[in-house]
């Protein structure tokens, strides 16, 4: 087996195929890889393939085609609850256990690996810190939250057990426009601090701009281009300008950390 | 009045067969917990099970009671004790709102709560545990309570077949064309099916999710 190097790819689909059940393709010829500590965003709209490809990511589908390597690895020869631990997945709405604490949803990897009571109780302390939220709601349930506050608490379960990659699905897409716009602030410090290996996936090429090192622009079960928000927004690919042309003026600012 | 009178200088008589309907109804209820938990859980998981299992279920259903009772009599060792056999058969009556409930229990968890669960390294035993038995629960106890109040009613005709329970007051009481000896039976009965029919509902609403 291939040992990574420190400029292999943590991420690697080698022409990755998902085919439904039903004969229906998902997804075809995939190649992408997705640097460590980079943001990769995948863009397009519903039916594209980006959340498909993200979930071929934690195997929580296997590729019908072609491999998808993980940390030098390819996913099918993990052990595939050890691969998902190891990996943060942030969903839509949190998808938070509604009927535990947010202390209890936040320590719920660290308990099932089997950590020490005090040693889950100081890193969710830590971790709630971590994504700003008040010590005081530690012991709420999920629909005592607003949905910012939801939202936090997902992030952090995702991070509780110290992942190199996290994995997050229209994480900021249900909250209005004033706290996605904060959680995206945050998102972006909060990298800078952990320097995470993040594939993000979103249908809004504002927040892709913002939030991605690359965007992977997908249509149809296929990857269209990669390019950096700067290039993205000079591209002269039909999708890529219709994707600018979609969204409007002002998109120049949005795309404020270029190549970083 | 009457009634009352009867009921009090047979205070014993009424308490012995309270006791053994509750012994039917208890069992009975138990092994259909038992044995329909996971035959739901079954056909939540593996659509294949789902039509043979509740389809199994709905027949047993619509057996008449009495008949049931009357097709078990000749089986071996079942028939050698009355209250044998009538548990196995309210266990078959309370076998659907069982399976049933947990079926539509499970399905009624949220896909993406259990989406979250497997991404983020559950076993699909820690999924079951912990996620989808704890969120269904409420719904799961609904069928119990369908099954207990209904199992009530049912094991007042096993008496019929010498079983006991406070069915005896009742088809003494036919037979002699005595009103106060079938009401004697089935006056402790409603209350029992009553008292657990809001017991269980008192449960059931603390234990939904909110």
């Amino acid at each position: 087996m291939e040992r990574t190097s420190a400029n292999s790819p943590e991420i690697e689909f080698r022409d990755v195929a998902y085919v439904l059940p039903n004969g229906q393709p998902l997804l075809s010829g995939l190649n992408l890889e997705v640097q460590r500590g980079e943001t990769l965003v995948l863009l397009g709209r519903s039916g594209s393939g980006k959340t498909t490809t993200l979930k071929l990511v934690n195997r929580l589908l296997t590729p019908t085609g072609g491999e998808v390597w993980v940390n030098g690895t390819p996913t099918a020869a993990t052990d595939v609850i050890g691969l998902r631990r190891s990996i943060g997945y942030v969903i839509q709405d949190a998808g938070l256990f509604p009927h535990y604490t947010v202390e209890r949803n936040i320590g719920l990897v660290p308990r099932i690996e089997g950590w020490t009571t005090e040693r889950i109780h100081l890193r969710v302390a830590e971790l709630m810190q971590l994504v700003g939220l008040e010590a005081n709601l530690a012991k709420r349930y999920p629909h005592q939250l607003s949905g910012g506050q939801r939202q936090r608490v997902g992030v952090a379960r995702a991070l509780a057990a110290d992942p190199a990659i996290l994995l997050m699905d229209e994480p900021f897409g249900a909250l209005d426009a004033l706290t996605r716009d904060q959680l995206q602030r945050e998102f972006l410090s909060l990298q800078q601090r952990l320097g995470k290996t993040v594939v993000f996936v979103t249908h809004d090429l504002r927040e892709a701009l913002r939030l991605g090192s690359r965007i992977a622009l997908m249509e149809s079960g296929k990857l269209v281009t990669i390019l950096s928000p700067h290039e993205f927004l000079r591209s002269t690919e039909p999708l890529a300008a219709a994707y600018v042309q979609a969204f409007g003026d002002g998109l120049d600012s949005a795309a404020n950390r270029g190549m970083s | 009045m009457n009634f009352f009178h009867f009921m009090l200088q047979n205070h014993e008589q009424v308490l012995e067969l309270t006791l053994e309907h509750l012994w039917l109804v208890g069992v009975s209820t138990l092994l259909a917990v038992v044995v329909g938990i996971p035959l739901g859980i079954v056909s939540a998981h593996w659509p294949v099970w789902n039509k043979p299992v509740l389809g199994t279920a709905n027949i047993i259903q619509t057996i008449p009671s009495l008949a049931l009772f009357g097709f078990l009599l000749p089986v071996p060792w079942l028939g050698d004790r009355a209250d044998r056999l009538a548990i196995l058969a309210l266990t078959l009556y309370a076998l659907l709102p069982v399976i049933r409930n947990t079926y539509t229990g499970i399905r009624g968890v949220d896909p993406a709560v259990v989406e979250a669960g497997r991404g983020m390294g559950l076993t699909p035993g820690q999924l079951l545990f912990q996620v989808e038995l704890p969120l269904a629960l409420s719904v799961i106890l609904s069928g119990v309570r369908v099954a207990v109040v209904v199992s009530v009613g049912l094991a007042t005709i096993a008496a019929a077949i010498g079983a006991g329970g406070l069915g005896e007051f009742i088809f003494r009481g036919l037979a002699m064309v005595n009103n106060q000896l079938i009401l004697a039976g089935a006056i402790p009965a409603a209350i029992l099916a009553l008292s657990a029919d809001f017991s269980l509902g008192w449960l059931e609403k603390r234990l939904r999710p909110r």
